[in-house]
């Protein structure tokens, strides 16, 4: 057991720290504070940089251009890259690149051509259709869009909500009901949004700053058999392995506004002073502070294990839903504390610690509310003694 | 953020409207000399944010608005105030076209 | 001891909660999700029927015109009329009146006439200027803006910082330093919003977007003798006894938004569904709801409580932190809970549990923040003995 990180691994997080302190910092100084885009040619530029440090495409398999990295330096990199005002929902401002897309590695080599390399290539961009008013925790009880058969064509009814970027998207993965009930009866469907049929209704808009949802109407949308993606039932049948790890980094992407907002809670408590003396010397705010750094702790060694065991091809479900629910829990409290402890200011957008706690608050329920969380956890303390 | 918008302007045309996202703030339109004529927000009831409420400015285009700029805040309204507060202050009363605002209404701000 | 409440009480609950479920919420499906002032003719129409409840003017003593309720059946109401979206920081829309501050019951005859009379006839508005960018729990000390005689004059300079409505007010009172440190060197001026010399400079943006906050700085301004509300030096003798009881309702009003919250999570858990059968059958969901509402009775009975004891005329300054710490927390819980009952819905604008969720947030931090409560209470526990 080795729990210190290699000389790489420091390299690398070192690299990224720097890299966020003099340059994402200083440009955020002047962007928007809602904002989650960077000026298009700031974004190339910063781009260029990350491919010069060989991290470009940070969720994109080595096999198709992304860095050789494993799963515990990939968290370690989320840590970093989350340590700024809109760290949370656009870290870096996406100029670390990658293809969440699980699913799409797992394409024809057809579909990879039309849309897996478009996007690699920074050419197209894509949006993941799952959830739906009758549900996002559910999906497979849930989902009600039907594809139904027509010749060449499958025929798209229904609607979706939740959806990010759908409405700046290319195309986008849609996950319709081709069945039964259940699991078994949901097919994925590679759509593109300049067809007929395909509307996105409106923004819908949350706490959260970055990644706006969306609401879309598929009236009647055509759809060739041949974009169907993996097998017709088999929607929740693809890239499961890829889709789980990808939890384990997400989950990390927490940490980093936790340890910035702690870091600040720390500084301001030994300048700010009332009732005659800085609020470091209350006890008070020690033990908010000690939270803090236990929490932050926490985190840490929890996405390591999940990691770690995802790195050695140990099973590690459980370890991946307890790293997803400790980390949008606790990061929370942190940044609840730090604002705090800073008082009036650290409610005002003077302070990106506003943004933070919007934005952390969705995480409680994205990706698998913790709720549903705890279920997957327990089912795996219980077995089948679980009712 | 200072209290007056600083940055520069861009034409109002179908393509820059394009490429703006639907997210929720404040914007500016102004004449081609870069004269604020109408100060609005894209509050949380609009369907697409700052890009629906320019495309209705391109569609629509209060007389002389050629340019415009957005500010991307979830505090819309208290920033759309701020702006016309300030405006105000600097020219002595509302932007031209800000006929949807009730001057007396508005407080009164003496940025720096 | 009677924990019921009176006929009158009843009757005045009911009509306060008929009048927001039928003339406010309603309002609400068109508003801004983040509105805090109705059309003019709307307001009318509102203001009109809380005339002839009998409640216009609430928090007004009788004897300048208020409704003659005990500070029981103002917390009663207090609970009552903010359970709506705006209802935290915009109570029905301000239907209900404005108090005018409570120190300037306290004033001279002539500064009646001048400021408050005409802002009880709804002429004038007020901003309460107390802290500064130097501290806002702790004024007594922090306060550093300086007013020196000249003259029958004095000349202030100075900052404040989280001033509501200073940019729309007409008048305001400042407090500054006419002395030495300490509470004792603190004097209570009113001042003219259009004088020379006051400056807000700009609009501070924070979580809330309702009874925004401004920053202000003074330069030379010149004030009258006479403008000094109470004795030179006595800025915080004036109007205790009406301020520590102001803290009651202010408390109260944390719970309707807890109370609102809190019913819609009962309704939604029963209809929706998720894994095949509505969350209600869940007994984690079950438990949320448990808490919530254990969480909402015991606020309320700490709000009663110290009612109560101010009515009976008894101290009650223990109870007002007791209760004013509870409730701003214990609201926050209970919204955060009915949040995450609501899944993403929960989170979305489409809904008010985003608005109360960031609104409450900032009841953590005003009025004297959780931290300043707990050490009010923990001098009143320990007495003599607390270092």
């Amino acid at each position: 057991m080795d729990l210190s990180l290699t000389e790489e691994q420091q390299l690398i997080v070192d690299m990224v720290r720097r890299f966020v302190r003099e340059e994402i910092l200083p440009l955020e100084a002047n962007l928007d504070p809602d904002a989650d885009e960077l000026a298009p040619e700031d974004y190339e530029r910063l781009v260029a940089m990350i491919k010069d440090m060989g991290l470009y495409g940070l969720d994109t398999p080595p096999e198709y251009g992304g860095p050789e990295i494993d799963l515990v330096t990939r968290c370690l990199i989320a840590i970093e890259c989350g340590q700024h005002r809109a760290g949370l929902y656009a870290p870096c401002y996406y100029v670390f690149g990658g293809a969440r897309q699980a699913q799409l590695f797992e394409a024809t080599e057809e579909q990879k051509e039309k849309y897996l390399h478009p996007m690699l290539r920074g050419e197209k961009k894509f949006f993941f259709g799952l959830s739906e008013p009758s549900g996002g925790s559910d999906p497979a009880r849930a989902i009600q869009t039907r594809a139904v058969r027509d010749g060449d064509d499958w025929v798209l009814n229904g609607t979706k909500l939740w959806i990010s970027g759908a409405d700046r998207a290319d195309f986008g993965l849609l996950f319709a009901r081709t069945g039964g009930p259940g699991r078994a009866g949901v097919t994925a469907f590679i759509i593109e949004t300049e067809w007929e049929g395909f509307n996105v209704r409106r923004a819908v808009h949350t706490l959260r700053s970055a990644k706006y949802a969306t609401e879309i109407e598929l009236n009647d949308l055509r759809v060739p058999h041949d974009n169907i993606l993996g097998e017709e039932g088999g929607g929740f049948a693809i890239a499961n392995d890829r889709l789980m790890r990808q939890r384990i980094p997400y989950a990390a992407e927490c940490i980093g506004i936790a340890i910035k907002a702690n870091e600040m809670a720390v500084e301001y408590s030994k300048v700010r002073e009332t009732f005659g003396a800085p609020l470091s010397q209350r006890q008070g705010i020690q033990w908010m502070l000690v939270e803090n750094e236990i929490e932050i702790r926490a985190m840490k060694w929890l996405v390591f294990d999940a990691a770690c065991k995802a790195d050695r091809g140990d099973p590690f479900r459980m370890e991946s839903a307890i790293a997803k629910l400790q980390c949008s829990e606790l990061a929370g409290k942190v940044v609840d504390r730090s604002m705090q402890i800073h008082g009036g200011l650290g409610v005002a957008k003077d302070l990106p610690l506003e943004r933070w706690y919007r934005e952390i608050r969705i995480r409680r329920i994205g990706e698998g509310p913790s709720e549903v969380q705890k279920h997957v956890i327990a089912r795996d303390i219980l077995g089948a003694g679980l009712r | 953020m200072a209290v007056r918008m600083d940055k520069t302007w861009t034409t109002l045309n179908v393509e820059t409207v394009g490429k703006l996202a639907a997210h929720l703030g404040v914007y500016q339109l102004a004449n081609d000399e870069g004269e604020i004529l109408f100060i609005g927000m894209a509050g949380g009831r609009t369907l697409f944010g700052l890009k629906g409420e320019l495309q209705k400015a391109l569609a629509e285009p209060p007389p002389g608005a050629t340019q415009f700029r957005v500010e991307v805040n979830m505090a819309y309204r208290t920033r759309r105030l701020e702006l016309l507060q300030a405006y105000v202050h600097d020219h002595g009363g509302l932007p031209a076209a800000n006929t949807d605002i009730d001057e007396s209404s508005l407080g009164r701000l003496r940025p720096s | 001891m009677d924990l019921s409440l009176s006929e009158e009480q009843q009757l005045i609950v009911d009509m306060v909660k008929r009048f927001v479920r039928e003339e406010v919420l309603p309002l609400e499906n068109d508003l801004d999700p983040d509105e805090d002032t109705l059309p003019p003719e709307q307001f009318a129409k509102l203001v009109e029927k809380t005339k002839e409840m009998g409640l216009y003017g609430l928090g007004i003593p009788p004897e300048y015109g208020g409704p003659d309720i005990d500070i029981t059946t103002r917390a009663l109401i207090s609970m009552e009329n903010s359970q709506h979206r705006a209802g935290l920081y915009a109570p029905c829309y301000g239907a209900f009146g404005g108090a005018g501050l409570a120190q300037l019951y306290e004033a001279t005859e002539a500064q009646k006439e001048a400021y408050l009379f005409p802002t009880l006839r709804g002429e004038k508005k007020a901003f309460f200027g107390l802290s500064e960018p130097s501290g806002g729990s702790d004024p007594a000390r922090a306060i550093q803006t300086r007013a020196v005689r000249d003259g029958d004059e004095w000349v202030i300079n100075g900052a404040k910082l989280w001033i509501s409505g200073a940019d729309r007010a007409d008048y305001g009172l400042l407090f500054a330093r006419t002395g030495g440190p300490g509470r004792g060197g603190v004097t209570c001026f009113i001042i003219e919003t259009h004088w020379p010399g006051f400056n807000v400079r700009r609009i501070v943006h924070t979580l809330r977007q309702a009874l925004h906050a401004t920053e202000i700085q003074i330069e030379d301004l010149r004030v009258p003798h006479d403008n000094i509300l109470g004795a030179e030096g006595g800025g915080f003798a004036i109007a205790n006894d009406r301020l520590s009881r102001q803290r009651i309702p202010y408390a109260a009003a944390c719970l309707g938004p807890g109370f609102k919250a809190h019913e819609m999570a009962i309704e939604y858990s029963q209809i929706r569904e998720t894994f095949g059968a509505p969350l209600s059958s869940r007994q984690g969901i079950q438990w949320m709801l448990v808490e919530n509402e254990i969480d909402l009775r015991t606020a309320r009975w700490f709000v009663l409580d110290a009612a109560a004891k101010a009515d009976r005329g008894d101290p009650f300054r223990t109870e007002a932190a007791i209760c004013k710490l509870v409730a701003s927390e214990a609201a926050g819980r209970v919204i955060d809970r009915s949040m995450q009952i609501h899944g993403g819905l929960g989170v979305a604008k489409d809904l008010p549990f985003e608005r109360w969720y960031r609104e409450i947030r900032i009841r953590r931090i005003g009025e004297g923040p959780s931290e300043v409560q707990k050490h009010i209470i923990a001098r009143d526990i320990i007495g003599a003995g607390l270092r």
